[in-house]
């Protein structure tokens, strides 16, 4: 009963997203949910790592600037299609990622948090110094005719809504499968504890390794749709730190480690950062973003899980059963 | 490049150290006492800067006089953020933790935004200004008294953590809360204290900074980012370790500077790095 309420549910949420182009005509509300998606499937890579392997990285953009300029870089040189930079990229994040993790991952808790920021840092750095693909003037993408090869549409927002929303599933269905599968019990149980995990024969550093395959792979993706909806990429939009912690902000104001959690964190957040700016930002007063700070240590102080496990405990039911997800967090490696 | 020149850098760069050095103390400090990294830190030195700035602005106040003012203010305000907001999530999971002290991060930020505008400011003819020659090398005044009045404030917490009742209480409640609480020290005000101190000392370094220093709304930022990188260098939690964290860090970023001065902050990334690959537990971390 429960799961076929559940089930239906998932349809209808399914059958509103493909609507809703149709639904909503205007640019706008396109764009809202298009950007909805970036950064729920962005968050979902993170949860990949940091969710369900407990490895707290805070170096995303690195992986999402190397998948927005790899394709963009190629495009832009030799004219390959988007795609196949796409994939290109993904490949290089995967291979930069290894590079990264394979020293990083002796490092524990802060240390390791505090590394991927340096190396965050050390990457913007040297993206904006390095004058053959733009330095800090960044890339403009050539326009060119709008079709499905090209990856632009110009008229219409519809064409990169579905993308987004094409690209946006089959991250959530291989993350399902990755929770699912062997792979998926080997990261949680490295998250709840190291010691414990290798001690019943996990190798550690070569399933910490995979998560961070998975997902520089998926965030680097992000980053070449991110350069082709935006058209122009420049170090300080797509290498920052603030876009790595935003990115982790996301999944951790959804539910860390749980499936929907990004989702819902992404569609929150975006929701509140434009309510606040339409109703009260746009004057340069920050004063949307005073309110995004406030609620955030609100959450955190009164609901360390995330709206995930808020979720779970409304869905509660005296003599029904528990939430089916449970909501695990992971503590603190230290 | 002459022998005068890195010898320039390198003095400045111990001066600064001294400084990054305090800032860093805080945050260690608070690592130390109950393993929270407070991502609010550069904007608790934001707000020092800016209580220093209109204390000369509105009431005329030198940065000088102005230090004991804005250090005893951030004495409070780490107080209140322990009483209002950390002390409800000490056993909240890390993420958790991370986020709240970054939420107001972002909430203190844009509020000194909306109240004050991101324009920079500066303190105009401060008692401490100038410089002078040395040995042949140039000594800018206030980066000096930054530096010794830095290093003087790193000697009194010291001090006060090692010799005093009080801060000999601080360290029993780092090392086993339980154990301290059945010894009847009251942990929950140790860790007040533990905020209220952090906070005092990026308090001072403020009010030292603003004599030199363009006070505006994210300036906290790079300065909270190199003391991360201070006291993971050092080995969280080890107060000491953070004064040769944030000297080898001030020395880095200037030598670094005088080659190629884009790059003298991935020089510090890239020490951290090495140090830490080196040793996963910082300097003199203990584990």
């Amino acid at each position: 009963m429960r799961e076929r309420r559940r089930r239906g549910f998932g349809i209808a949420v399914g059958l509103l997203l493909v609507a809703y182009p149709w639904i909503f005509q205007q640019p706008y509300p396109r764009d809202v949910m298009i950007r909805i998606f970036l950064y729920a499937l962005l968050a979902q890579a993170w949860n990949i790592l940091g969710g369900y392997c407990g490895q707290v990285s805070l170096g995303s953009a690195v992986f999402f600037g190397i998948g927005a300029y790899t394709s963009s870089v190629l495009s832009l040189w030799w004219g390959v299609s988007p795609w196949l930079g796409m994939v290109a990229g993904m490949g290089l994040a995967v291979l930069v990622s290894q590079a990264i993790g394979y020293p990083c991952f002796r490092l524990r808790g802060h240390y390791f948090a505090i590394a991927t920021i340096g190396i965050g840092e050390i990457v913007q750095t040297a993206a904006i110094n390095w004058d053959t693909i733009g330095g800090a003037r960044g890339i403009w993408l050539p326009i060119k005719p709008e079709t499905l090869a090209n990856f632009q549409f110009h008229r219409a927002k519809w064409a990169y809504y579905y993308v987004a929303l094409g690209l946006l599933t089959a991250v959530f269905a291989l993350t399902v499968a990755i929770e699912r599968s062997r792979l998926g019990y080997y990261f949680r149980a490295i998250r709840e504890d190291p010691d414990a995990a290798e001690s019943l024969g996990v190798p550690l550093t070569r399933y910490k390794l995979v998560a961070m395959a998975a997902s520089a792979a998926f965030t680097a993706l992000g980053g070449t749709f991110y350069a082709q909806y935006v058209l122009f990429i420049d170090p300080e939009s797509v290498f920052p730190t603030s876009l790595s912690i935003l990115i982790c902000l996301v999944a951790v104001l959804g539910g860390v480690g749980t499936t929907w959690g990004p989702a819902l964190g992404a569609a929150v957040l975006v929701a509140l950062s434009e309510t606040t700016r339409i109703w009260l930002g746009g004057t340069g007063k920050a004063i949307d973003l005073m309110i995004y700070g406030g609620l955030i240590v609100l959450v955190s102080v009164f609901q360390p899980g995330g709206l995930m496990a808020l979720l779970g405990r409304l869905a509660r039911r005296p003599g029904g059963p528990a939430a089916s997800t449970p909501v695990a967090v992971p503590q603190g490696t230290g | 490049m002459t022998a005068e020149v890195v010898a320039q850098a390198v003095l400045s760069g111990l001066l600064m150290g001294c400084v990054y050095a305090l800032i860093a103390a805080g945050l260690s400090l608070i690592f130390g006492l109950m393993e929270i990294v407070n991502f609010a830190h550069g904007e608790l030195l934001m707000l020092a800067m800016f209580a220093t700035f209109w204390a000369w602005a509105l009431a005329g106040l030198d940065p000088v006089l102005a230090l004991p003012l804005a250090t005893g203010l951030l004495f409070g305000v780490g107080w209140v953020i322990y009483r209002g907001v950390i002390s409800r999530i000490l056993g909240a999971p890390m993420l958790a933790q991370v986020f709240a002290t970054f939420g107001l991060a972002v909430f203190l930020r844009s509020g000194a935004q909306f109240l004050w505008t991101p324009d920079f400011r500066l303190v105009q003819n401060p008692w401490i200004r100038g410089r002078f020659s040395l040995f042949g090398l140039f000594v800018g005044a206030p980066q000096l008294a930054a530096a010794l009045a830095a290093l003087l404030a790193f000697g009194l917490l010291y001090w006060f953590i090692t010799r005093t009742e009080t801060g000999l209480a601080l360290q029993a409640t780092a090392q086993d809360r339980q154990a301290a609480a059945l010894m009847g020290i009251n942990t929950e005000r140790m860790f007040a204290l533990g905020w209220g101190l952090g906070a005092a000392c990026v308090g001072a370094a403020g009010a030292l900074l603003a004599n030199f220093f363009y006070v505006f709304p994210d300036v906290g930022a790079v300065f909270a980012l190199l003391a991360y990188v201070t006291v993971a260098l050092g080995g969280f939690g080890n107060v000491a370790g953070t004064l040769l964290g944030g000297v080898l860090i001030g020395l880095v970023e200037n030598l670094v500077g005088l080659w190629a001065p884009a790059f003298k902050y991935v020089g510090v990334f890239c020490l951290y790095l090495l140090v830490v690959l080196w040793r996963p537990q910082g300097l003199f971390g203990r584990y």
